[in-house]
């Protein structure tokens, strides 16, 4: 018999009618599948195919309100992931798709009468840039928040939590750096850097970092449309509970893709110097493709990001099922097929 | 005037009695806030009135000189006014604390009892006032320094460890902002007596001297880093009113109840004295017939084989330097202390020993062990810092020390009349104060009513000894005499010493045990504050010199003994082979390296007992117990066995037993239990174990919280065979989010791993949520430290993890920070405060 927190529990065997946005992303998609998997009825919306299967695929972006109001009709939970995911990009752009899109899809799942709303949020919502140490999920604070993505996340957030009531349940899930085959954000660009020798480490890459394996971040996330009850209201942050210096992380990924691991080391103060000016120029100049180095990621790699995770498993009755030694070989499995 | 009785009316609770708090100069009623506050704690309602005294904080400005008997005068018109009911509790603090004793010398029928905090009543024969009262008395500073500006307020609240914070300085401030507002400040000044002819001298000798028939419970709490009411004042208090409870709280100064939470002990003393749990058991205590340490040595001395040698020094080359026979040991011991008694050694006198081991110390040591004097023995193994607080702490009457400890002495000012061991130049004995030689007391005593040794009582203090403050300040820890007797018992039974053995003592605290068992002893030529220096040719020498049958050594030593195996020549070899036990004790000894001590001594029982310096020992085990204990953790046959180091069964008359431990890492549950795998803090009972923490009132009240039992801050668990195996310290314990993680199991298992020669486990992060991080010394060491190359990390995670622990992150470091005195005693304290930093992304530096 599976646990209850396994993959194929839901409360009462009853099967659920939910929209999934952003449902081509690496955790969207994995959310969606877990959700069909369980025998929910899904939905999903975003603006490309989202290839899962049994699933209802609307095409849509979130800042099309009568797009949004379609996709919700008969909806009785909602889990927003959609956003606009980027370490670089306009300001205006991060705020129409995260904040505006968040605060449209709001109104419409209200007006469809949803029941119970999960918004996919970010640890770096509350983060002022200095380093996390075992702590819990803070307040989101915009004004705080560094870079457009986190400071539209955190802003949205707040839109998301503020609209809670008993009959309009909102709660957020806040995985942090998400991971796993196929994934672009984090693995693909480590690998894509690191071969051509472009991937330094930071100070010593000492700083202990917390990540989260997509398969976990995707059953924490339907954990919470089911625990709705003891989270609502709340935000949460995810991850695998399993703090690696970043150094070995990065090592880690690149030994699973077949290429060598970082050896050049750069002090963290002034990658993060670096990386303020880089962004400006890359936005100024108005390049489409990442760039090589952000303030934002500067932080990320060279400062110590791991939480408190007693509190989150303890409400959402969840465990991580991959461990992350276990997610590193199904990486290397990834590569290697 | 602070009073919280109006508050305690309007909550219904009634008091238990009174605390009277009476500030002293420059501060104000502001100064007992945590009082009033923790009275006002329905758990323990006390009354806690604290006043401004006239011209001083808000009260009023009077345009007088109020003295010190003016003041007294003052506080009893207050208490007439408020009514006050016993049972009145004083408090006090600087000029306070004497305000607040003459308060409680004139109001007998009320008090209960009475509470001091760096304070003052005398100013001790031959001592100077301190430099920076001098300074303020100055004519030439007061009046500017006190009252025309604010310097004296500014500097006194700079005296807080740590700083104060801004708001509460200016607090402190608020009242004595204007000239005229600071007359009390520099009256109150201006009243200290210096000498005879100041018009305070006659009262506040009356309070002095009235102490002495005070007789109510007394605690002194007590910051020591104070320019002015140093530790010679609360000696001074202590001699007034001995029965008093004390506490000095290392690292704090001046403004105690800024510095430290004061109000806690204070409101635990009062419970402890008007509650109705009244004292506590004591620890049990052997029914047998008291024989002091020093009967067997005596014996010896008086019976058939008083002519032969008794104790014996090597020197480097191999040759005895020095030996006495047992009647000439004797004799010395009697010649010596009668020279003592002279110079006014007796009953309770506090004397510092800073001698090596080796005939000297052994002499000096009977010798005030005969008068009933107290031994205090700090060695060099603390550190020059921590040896300095140690020596500073307790407040030795005498400094008997070799010229090197001497100048120690005079560079760091620690206080005691100095005694050199030989005969010094005159300038010498001028430049470091020194008034006479043990040479020269012996030569003074000889032949004089030998006899004539008083009587000492089994429960006199007669010892303190120092904690090697491998987890925090060392802590000093008072042995009796009958406990010190019991120690002898405990090592004469359970390693079977008897009278007639001959011992080579290695190991610096068993070296003065030898006389005490009867046994001949002969003290290697090595530094004894650096074990690793005992080399294998100066241990066979030294085995030579008296066909010894018993080894002491430390593991460090052992180690290094192993290292130089090839200085051994035949004889030494011979020698070393007739060996019957060897005891290493101090630190844990590896068992591979027991394997190759047992190469060098064939026929010796390899003994490692456990124990610390407040309960010597506590457990034993012998190499071949090791190698089964260690098999059946192995084989897993039996429960319990593994996870920690096997330190083997309780000792002649020890027991022990464990505390559970709690998810939050504390054993705070009251029922010791035995039961197999059950991990906790370990408990020992035992006639051997200390009387009490030295000036440590708080530290002893948690240790002994358990009535009989002694908390050793160590954690571990028995298996079923009844071995005890120890985890680690209690205060080393990691709390991961998947429970608690005792660092020692997973050490072994990762030091196992090839390139790794020591391992330290331990946890950054929130209480609770720790992550777990291994730092590594491997071999060859690491050039800087810093996290592990992910190939490293990833063999010690697996050990780790098959352990059963789940590492983090795994950091490398080219030494571990260890101990002085043992060299074995990793620094995870500090370890853990490093990796934190570098693990967060900061600066590596160094641990």
């Amino acid at each position: 018999m599976l646990g209850r927190t396994g993959p194929c529990w839901r409360p009462s065997g009853k099967a659920m009618k939910v929209l999934v946005t952003g449902a081509s992303g690496l955790l969207g998609r994995a959310v969606a599948r877990l959700l069909v998997r369980q025998g929910h009825e899904v939905t999903t919306f975003q603006r490309r195919p989202s290839g899962v299967d049994g699933a209802t695929d609307v095409r849509g972006s979130v800042t099309d309100e009568d797009a949004l109001r379609a996709a919700v009709q008969g909806a009785e939970g909602v889990i927003h992931l959609a956003a606009k995911v980027s370490f670089t990009g306009r300001a205006a752009e991060f705020y129409e798709v995260n904040v505006e899109g968040t605060r449209r899809l709001l109104r419409v799942a209200r007006d469809a009468g949803v029941r119970d709303f999960v918004f996919v949020s970010s640890p770096s919502a509350a983060n002022s840039g200095a380093a996390i140490a075992g702590l819990g999920a803070e307040p989101a604070a915009p004004q705080r928040a560094h870079g457009d993505y986190s400071r539209t996340k955190a802003e949205a957030e707040l839109l998301a939590l503020a609209e809670d009531d008993p009959g309009f349940r909102v709660a957020a899930v806040r995985p942090h750096i998400v991971w796993g085959p196929g994934d672009t954000q984090l693995v693909e660009r480590v690998l894509q850097r690191a071969k051509r020798r472009r991937l330094p480490l930071l100070d010593t890459g000492a700083a202990l970092i917390d990540t989260t394996y997509v398969d976990n971040a995707a059953s924490a996330i339907v954990a919470a449309l089911h625990r709705m009850e003891h989270i609502h209201g709340k935000a949460l942050v995810v991850t695998n509970g399993e703090p690696r210096p970043i150094g070995e992380l990065l090592a880690g990924i690149c030994a699973a893709g077949g290429v060598p691991a970082p050896s050049w080391a750069v002090p963290g103060g002034v990658a993060r110097a670096a990386g303020t000016v880089v962004e400006k120029l890359w936005t100024w100049a108005g390049r489409k493709e990442e760039p090589p180095m952000t303030r934002f990621l500067a932080e990320q790699l060279s400062t110590a990001h791991w939480f408190d995770q007693r509190e989150t498993r303890k409400l959402l009755d969840w465990t991580p099922e991959v461990s992350l030694d276990e997610g590193l070989a199904r990486l290397a499995e990834h590569y290697r097929s | 005037m602070l009073d919280n009785a109006a508050q305690l009316s309007r909550r219904g609770l009634t008091p238990r009695g009174t605390l009277l708090c009476v500030h002293g100069n420059p501060t104000w009623s502001y100064l007992w806030r945590s009082l009033v506050a923790a009275g006002s704690d329905p758990a323990h309602p006390w009354r806690v009135v604290a006043m401004d005294q006239l011209d001083m904080g808000y009260s009023e400005r009077t345009g007088t000189f109020r003295r010190l008997a003016d003041r007294i005068n003052d506080l009893g018109d207050l208490t007439d006014a408020l009514g006050l009911e016993g049972p009145v509790f004083t408090v006090g603090h600087d000029w306070g604390g004497a305000i607040s004793l003459g308060w409680a010398l004139a109001h007998p029928q009320l008090l209960a009892g009475v509470v001091l905090t760096n304070t003052a009543v005398h100013q001790p024969s031959g001592s100077k006032i301190p430099p920076a009262l001098q300074l303020a008395l100055h004519p030439a500073v007061h009046g500017w320094g006190t009252t025309t500006s604010d310097a004296f307020v500014r500097v006194t609240l700079a005296l807080a460890r740590p700083p104060l914070p801004a708001d509460i300085r200016r607090a402190y401030m608020a009242p004595y902002r204007g000239a005229r507002r600071r007359d009390g400040v520099g009256n109150f000044v201006a009243d200290i007596p210096v000498d005879a002819s100041d018009p305070s001298f006659p009262a506040l000798e009356g309070v002095a001297e009235g102490l002495r028939g005070l007789a109510v419970p007394a605690l002194m709490l007590w910051g020591p880093r104070d320019p002015i009411f140093s530790d010679r004042y609360l000696k001074d208090l202590i001699g007034r009113l001995p029965q008093a409870d004390v506490h000095r709280f290392e690292g704090a100064g001046h403004l105690l109840a800024e510095d430290r939470d004061i109000a806690e002990p204070i409101f635990q003393w009062l419970a402890a004295h008007t509650g109705p749990d009244g004292p506590r058991a004591g620890n049990p205590t052997d029914s047998g017939e008291f024989r002091p340490l020093w009967s067997l040595l005596a014996e010896q001395a008086a019976g058939p084989s008083g002519g032969e040698t008794a104790v014996t020094e090597m020197a480097p080359d191999g040759a005895p330097a020095r030996s006495l026979s047992w009647r000439q040991l004797e004799r010395s011991i009697l010649d010596l202390a009668a020279g003592l008694r002279d110079l006014g050694v007796g009953k309770g006198t506090r004397v510092s020993l800073m001698v090596p081991p080796g005939v000297d110390l052994t002499v000096a040591l009977y010798a005030c062990l005969r008068l009933g004097a107290v031994v205090v023995v700090a060695d060099a193994g603390l550190g020059t810092r921590g040896l300095s607080r140690a020596v500073k702490g307790a407040t030795a009457d005498f400094i008997i020390g070799i010229e090197k400890a001497l100048a120690a002495a005079r560079v760091f000012g620690w206080p005691g009349r100095r005694i050199s061991v030989g005969d010094l130049p005159q300038a010498s004995r001028r430049v470091l104060g020194v008034e006479t030689s043990l040479a020269a007391l012996a030569k003074s005593g000889t032949g004089r009513d030998s006899g004539r040794m008083p009587d000492v009582e089994p429960t006199a203090a007669a010892a303190v000894l120092f904690t090697s403050g491998s987890t925090g300040p060392a802590k000093g820890v008072l042995y009796t005499h009958e406990r010190l007797a019991a120690m002898r018992e405990t090592v004469a039974k359970t390693f079977g010493i008897r009278p007639g053995a001959r011992l080579v003592a290695g190991f610096a605290p068993f070296a003065l045990l030898g006389p005490a068992l009867g046994a001949v002893s002969v003290t290697p030529a090595m530094d004894v504050t650096a074990p690793r220096t005992l080399t294998a040719r100066a241990l066979a020498d030294a085995a030579a010199a008296i066909d010894a049958t018993v080894v002491f050594a430390s593991p460090a030593a052992l180690r290094n003994v192993v290292a130089t195996l090839g200085g051994i020549e035949e004889a030494g070899h011979q020698a070393l082979e007739r060996v019957q036990l060897l005891l290493s004790a101090g630190a844990p000894v590896p068992e591979p390296l027991l394997v190759e001590v047992q190469r060098l001594l064939p026929r010796a029982s390899l003994h490692t007992p456990y124990g610390m310096t407040e309960a010597l020992p506590v457990t034993d085990i012998s190499l071949e117990q090791i190698q089964a204990a260690e098999a059946a953790a192995a084989a897993g046959t039996v429960e319990g066995a593994g996870n920690g180091v096997c330190v083997g069964w309780p000792v002649h008359g020890a027991h022990v037993a464990v505390i559970p431990l709690a998810p939050d890492g504390t054993a705070p549950g009251s029922d010791p239990v035995t039961e197999a795998g059950m991990t906790g803090e370990i408990l020992v009972s035992a006639p051997h174990v200390k009387e009490a923490y030295d000036r440590l009132w708080l530290t002893q009240r948690e240790s002994a919280d358990l009535p009989g039992w002694h908390r050793t801050g160590d954690v571990g668990h028995f298996d079923a065979a009844g071995r005890l195996w120890v985890e680690g310290r209690l205060a080393h314990v990691v709390t991961a989010p998947g429970g608690v993680v005792t660092p020692v199991g997973a050490e072994q298992a990762i030091e196992r791993v090839d390139d790794v020669r020591l391992a330290a486990i331990v946890g950054v992060g929130p209480a609770g949520t720790q992550a777990v991080v291994a730092v590594v010394e491997t071999v060859p060491p690491a050039r800087t430290p810093g996290p592990a190359a992910p190939e490293l990390a990833a063999r010690v995670r697996k050990a780790a993890q098959e352990a059963g622990v789940k590492v983090s992150a795994v950091l490398v470091v080219p030494a571990q920070p260890t101990d002085i005195r043992h060299n074995a005693k990793i620094d995870r304290t500090r370890l853990a405060c490093w990796a934190e930093r570098v693990l967060a992304g900061g600066r590596r530096g160094k641990p």
